[in-house]
């Protein structure tokens, strides 16, 4: 079963709020490299939904897409109801995002770093001192603030730039391998204060990551993304009963372990780590960020 | 975006310091020694005063050409990504950085301003003059920054953008009114200077800190508008970047 997350459970019926993003054919290519190509999905409001994969499968280029940073056609991706196509300024003011290679200025402080992106999400300017305190302090930062960011450890890192995420109080939060390379505390540390900031503000989380502990536990729904598209969906209790559910009919003994998320994972992506998947393009960048981080 | 900068100066302040090295060298080695020459005609000043405004405008053009290769560095670290996610146009991103350029070159024309002061150079301190010096500074620092941005736009990479950096920027000061006046240049050379703003920037400064003879109204009109026209190329190519 998926493990308690704090927050109301989401609401969604046909006349309910729009979904918090939603995708439908999406497909981006690199030249003749189809990165992403036909991706349905939609994530509602107020989850925290996982979006897992092999190395290439075109989780980041799918975010990036969702951002802005990449152009697509109209019709293909919408946030909160807005075409990232033809109102990219109504969807930028509506998001976090924290990229997956590490971003924070290493020469600024801490504070100045989420300073700069209070700014340029227009916060007030007599509330901003406030709230950049607020932010640094929701993610454990507010003793080492004033230090060069260049002087942080990957962890801290990591908790300044979702701290950059947070200050503009964003209602839709893109987390992209947020926990690579951090140790099992700090892991877990990252997750504890995005969680306590959406028990506050309900906010809807978009995260991709290649722990499949830890998609288990903190997100109510996970989509598999294999070679540009979704071939799994659904909670991540739903996709092991699913699994176990097919192996016992093609006749595995019941006395068999459930399968776990990750046998999902090797379900869904395993047959396919060949030419196109896991490249070394994708395999180095994972890496460097890693690297950066350790 | 131009008080971030201004921030890591002031974090980091061996750049302020270093970059001022390179001009001094320059007025003192290349500018004693002209003046000893006296091969240049200046038109009746001493060449190292001939010389100190050009030598700001260099150095203000070096401090430029930098930021282009600045934003793939911040493109590669991912800060660019997120800056261009956020409701901040993208001109703003880009005339913060190009006024920012022009903050630390004015910084560089005090320092460059104070040796020639020193090395015994003639400049006036009228400060409606000085006024106009950062004026200029600042616009034509603008521009410069603009155009190395929009380069970077274009090639995307930062070895390629090196490569041009150099091929362009060494053309831009020789084929200047930097070191010595338009009349000594080569035909084609004179026609380098009419398009290259960085002579109007000189011309400008020549004319308020030296007094000699200066199109200044023709000078700022041509900073004015290639400074638009950078910020408006930068502007449109920098989403480029982060693709
Ligand atoms: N800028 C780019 N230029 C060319 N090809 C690219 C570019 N970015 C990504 N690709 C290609 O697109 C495909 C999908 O890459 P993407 O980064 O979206 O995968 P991913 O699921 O995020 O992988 P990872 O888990 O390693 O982060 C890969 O084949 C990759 O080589
Ligand atoms: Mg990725």
């Amino acid at each position: 079963m998926t493990s308690d997350t704090t927050g109301p459970a989401p609401t969604t019926d046909a006349a309910g709020p729009a979904d918090a993003v939603s995708c439908t054919g999406l497909a981006y290519a690199f030249g003749r490299t189809r990165a992403v190509d036909g991706l349905d999905l939609s994530v509602r409001q107020g989850e925290v939904f996982g979006l897992l994969g092999p190395n290439g499968a075109g989780k980041t280029t799918a975010i990036r897409c969702i951002t802005t940073l990449l152009p697509v056609p109209a019709g293909m991706v919408r946030v909160f109801g807005h075409d990232t196509a033809g109102d990219r300024m109504a969807v930028r003011r509506l998001l976090g995002y924290v990229p997956q290679q590490l971003s924070a200025d290493s020469g600024l402080t801490g504070r100045e770093n989420v300073a700069l992106f209070a700014r340029v999400f227009d916060v007030p300017r007599r509330e901003r001192a406030a709230r950049v305190a607020q932010a640094l302090a929701a993610v454990g930062l507010a003793d080492a603030a004033d230090r060069l960011a260049g002087t942080y450890s990957g962890g801290m890192v990591r908790r300044l730039e979702l701290a950059q995420a947070l200050v503009s109080a964003p209602r839709l939060l893109i987390l992209d391998e947020p926990t690579i390379g951090l140790d099992p505390i700090a892991r877990t540390g990252v997750w504890e204060h995005i969680n306590a900031v959406r028990a506050v503000t309900g906010m809807t989380v978009l995260v991709t990551t290649h722990y499949m502990d830890e998609a288990d536990q903190y997100c109510d729904r996970v989509g598999l993304m294999h070679r540009g598209r979704i071939r799994a969906l659904g909670t991540p209790g739903e996709l092991r009963q699913g699994l176990g559910a097919r192996r016992r009919a093609e006749g595995a003994p019941a006395t068999d372990t459930p399968p776990t998320l990750e046998d999902v994972f090797r379900d869904v992506a395993g047959s396919g780590l060949d030419e196109k998947s896991g490249d070394f393009r994708d395999v180095r960048s994972t890496r460097r960020t890693a690297h950066r981080v350790g | 975006m131009c008080a971030v900068e201004l921030q890591k100066l002031r974090h980091d302040r061996t750049e302020l310091y270093t970059r001022a090295v390179q001009p001094a060298l320059w007025l003192l080695i290349f500018g004693q020694t002209f003046t000893r020459i006296k091969a240049i005609p200046t038109g009746g000043v001493p060449y190292i005063d001939y010389l100190a405004p050009g030598i700001i405008a260099q150095s203000a053009m070096f401090i430029a050409i930098f930021y282009g290769i600045q934003i793939i560095w911040e493109r590669d670290a991912g800060i660019l990504n997120k800056l261009l996610v956020t409701p901040t146009p993208r001109s703003a991103l880009i005339t913060g950085k190009a006024f920012a350029a022009g903050v630390k070159a004015l910084i560089q024309a005090v320092v460059v301003v104070l040796i020639a002061a020193l090395l015994g150079v003639a400049l006036t301190w009228n400060p409606v003059k000085l006024l106009g010096v950062a004026a200029a500074v600042i616009l034509a620092s603008a521009f410069f920054s603009c155009l190395s941005m929009t380069i970077a736009g274009i090639v995307l990479s930062r070895d390629r953008l090196m490569g041009i950096g150099q091929a362009i920027t060494m053309p831009l000061f020789f084929g200047s009114n930097a070191l010595y006046p338009v009349a000594v240049m080569p035909g084609w050379l004179q026609a380098v200077s009419k398009v290259n703003p960085l002579s109007y920037q000189v011309d400008a400064l020549r004319g308020l800190l030296l007094g000699t003879p200066a199109h200044l109204a023709a000078d700022f009109g041509v900073l004015l508008v290639a400074s638009a026209l950078g910020i408006t190329a930068a502007s449109c190519l920098l989403g480029r970047l982060a693709r």
